[in-house]
């Protein structure tokens, strides 16, 4: 098939000419934040030429909640349920990011059957969110039903999540040093009713949108980030592989237990809104490749380490016996708590968007804690793989139509919580 | 302790940069002298063996009472390598100043405002060095330590005056 290609904006257009009866005046437009396809979050001043985005402007901050700050008056547990607030359509991602950021600083490891159950969890969120942007990129271009399945999909591995922890979205669903339980009765056969579900889906997804006409030739050769680009802007996820780039936290950096499982890095070619279609549609086969693979091999033993200073004891025991209520307390009560040695780390994840990173410090605070060891994160930095996308915009946008700042907008999988934290 | 790649050819080429260097569980973390952060970077970007073509992440650490209080972390990755580096810089200047690296990575531009407003430090070179989270008319750095918490902002936007009488 054909490809378009971008023209610069003189060569496309004649209103630029120098005849006047052809001259336009140019246009500032402000799209958003009360617009439904920037989530209500973000605006985009567009300098537009006719339909021709000439230049633009992204303005960020309306979702600012002051996380990091709030995470420093926390205890590293508590912390854990700020972050499901960031990307919340996988926020076990976030979960397990943040506590492995802080079990390095604490220098354990946990046993292999939780980090066989922290990897099945996460690649199962990456679907889900893989999904949720498959389908409200498609909506937001009129495809309806599209984002009707993809819920359809991402209900499925929300009633896991539920099984699992009890929520849907705000799952908090790790602890520093361990999973707060096992997995339920039920719970395997449970997940692969559900994949067989989600590769029906995908197909379906598949067969609507791939080579869907209108699909196709509204979002091909639109919103383009070349390699360099997209490496200079900090892209990073489904966005950068879509620019040709490997990189893959999952690969690059092996943490958990990816290295397991035979898996693939999807990269795609072109690096615009079709290619980055393609990578999440092709990952969400890949993370249920991983999830199959590994459900069979989960080891037996504990999920947790059994340092009493760092778990919390199961719950029979806090209600059941005195060692078990003391034990409790001492992790939670005020001024009692995980003590983490003072120093710096820095734990990165492949979120649903790319490269989730927590640079986490623990420093005692002066007067009151004398053994180097602090009860709170003194610094808990996110690096949002949002922020460097949204920041990319402009550049993508600039030189296509301005009905294209949609679908490139929604390509990218803006998730708010993240972006502004 | 041995010095790492990125240590030798900094140490080579810029030879009083770099100030210290640790390993901490596992990362490798040089702090170098501040006013040598640009020159630095892009040896690690353009060096053919290095190869730190990304710039993952930048941010600061308020280390109140101590000396020096402000810590700026860069976080370089090298994606051919697969190699992280940490480069720190440390100032005791209440608004330190240091060098933007927007010349060498447009991904700068969003990190040194997130940076520049809520820790308050400036960055020389910055294209457009605005408050990105917060609004202009804000009062602070709201990452800083000595930041009240309990502060309230004046109020901006229409009708801000009549209503701040009351």
């Amino acid at each position: 098939m054909e490809t378009k290609t971008k023209t610069p904006p003189e060569e496309q257009f004649f209103f630029t000419t120098d005849e006047p009866e052809f001259k336009t005046k140019e246009m500032l437009l402000n799209m958003g934040p009360s617009h439904p396809a920037m989530h209500g979050i973000v605006k985009i001043a567009v300098k537009l030429q006719g339909e021709l985005v000439m230049d633009a402007d992204i303005e960020i901050g309306y979702l600012h909640r002051a996380m990091e700050k709030t995470c420093e008056d926390c205890t590293w547990n508590q912390a854990t349920i700020y972050t499901d607030r960031l990307n919340y359509v996988s926020p076990i991602i976030n979960n397990v990011g943040y506590v492995m950021a802080v079990e390095k600083l604490l220098g354990i490891e946990i046993p292999p059957r939780g980090q066989y159950l922290r990897t099945i969890l996460s690649e199962l969120s990456r679907i889900a969110d893989h999904m949720t942007c498959i389908g409200a990129a498609a909506m937001e271009m009129g495809a309806m039903t599209v984002f009707l399945y993809a819920m359809k999909g991402r209900e499925f591995l929300y009633e896991l999540f539920e099984d699992y922890c009890g929520a849907r979205v705000t799952t908090n669903a790790t602890r520093v040093g361990g999973m707060p339980a096992d997995l339920p009765d039920g719970w395997i056969d449970k997940m692969h009713r559900a994949l067989k579900e989600e590769r029906k889906i995908i197909k379906e997804i598949d067969g609507l949108l791939t080579c869907n006409r209108i699909f196709y030739d509204r979002i091909k050769g639109v919103g383009v980030m070349k390699a360099d680009d997209a490496i200079s802007y900090g892209f990073t996820g489904p966005c950068l592989r879509a620019a040709g780039v490997e990189y893959d936290v999952r690969k690059n950096f092996p943490y958990l237990v990816y290295d397991q499982a035979d898996w693939s890095i999807v990269v795609g070619t072109e690096g615009d809104n079709f290619d980055r279609y393609l990578v999440r549609m092709e990952e969400m086969e890949q993370s249920a490749r991983i999830c199959e693979q590994l459900v069979k091999k989960i080891p037996d033993g504990p999920h947790s380490v059994s340092d009493k200073h760092i778990m919390l004891p199961d719950k029979e025991n806090t209600y059941g016996n005195i060692e078990g209520l003391m034990n409790h307390f001492k992790l939670i009560m005020h001024g009692h708590g995980i003590r983490v040695p003072s120093g710096e780390a820095y734990q990165a994840v492949e979120g649903g968007n790319g490269e989730l990173g927590f640079y986490v410090v623990s420093h005692p605070i002066e007067g009151e804690e004398e053994d180097g060891c602090a009860s709170r994160p003194w610094r808990v930095r996110v690096r949002p793989p949002c922020l460097h996308l949204v920041a990319g915009i402009p550049h993508m946008i600039k030189g296509d139509m301005v009905a294209d700042v949609i679908p490139s907008f929604g390509s990218i999988n803006m998730i708010g919580g993240e972006l502004d934290r | 302790m041995e010095k790492s790649p990125a240590h030798k050819k900094i140490d080579e080429k810029f030879p009083d940069a770099v100030l210290d260097a640790h390993a901490q569980h596992g990362d490798e973390t040089l702090i170098i002298r501040k006013d040598a952060i640009l020159d630095v970077a892009q040896l690690l970007k353009e060096d053919p063996e290095l190869q730190f073509n990304f710039l993952m992440d930048l941010t600061a650490v308020d280390y109140i009472g101590r000396q020096p209080r402000f810590e700026i972390v860069y976080i370089f990755v090298s994606i051919p390598n697969s190699t992280r580096l940490r480069v720190k810089l440390q100032s005791d200047d209440l608004y330190p100043t240091v060098k933007s690296l927007t010349p060498l990575w447009e991904t700068a531009n969003f990190l040194e405002r997130e940076c520049y407003d809520l820790y308050g430090i400036r960055f020389d070179g910055h294209p457009n060095l605005t408050r990105i989270m917060l609004y202009e008319g804000f009062e602070g750095h709201p990452l800083r330590k000595d930041y009240p918490k309990k502060k309230r902002q004046p109020l901006i936007g229409p009708g801000a005056k009549s209503s701040h009488k009351h």
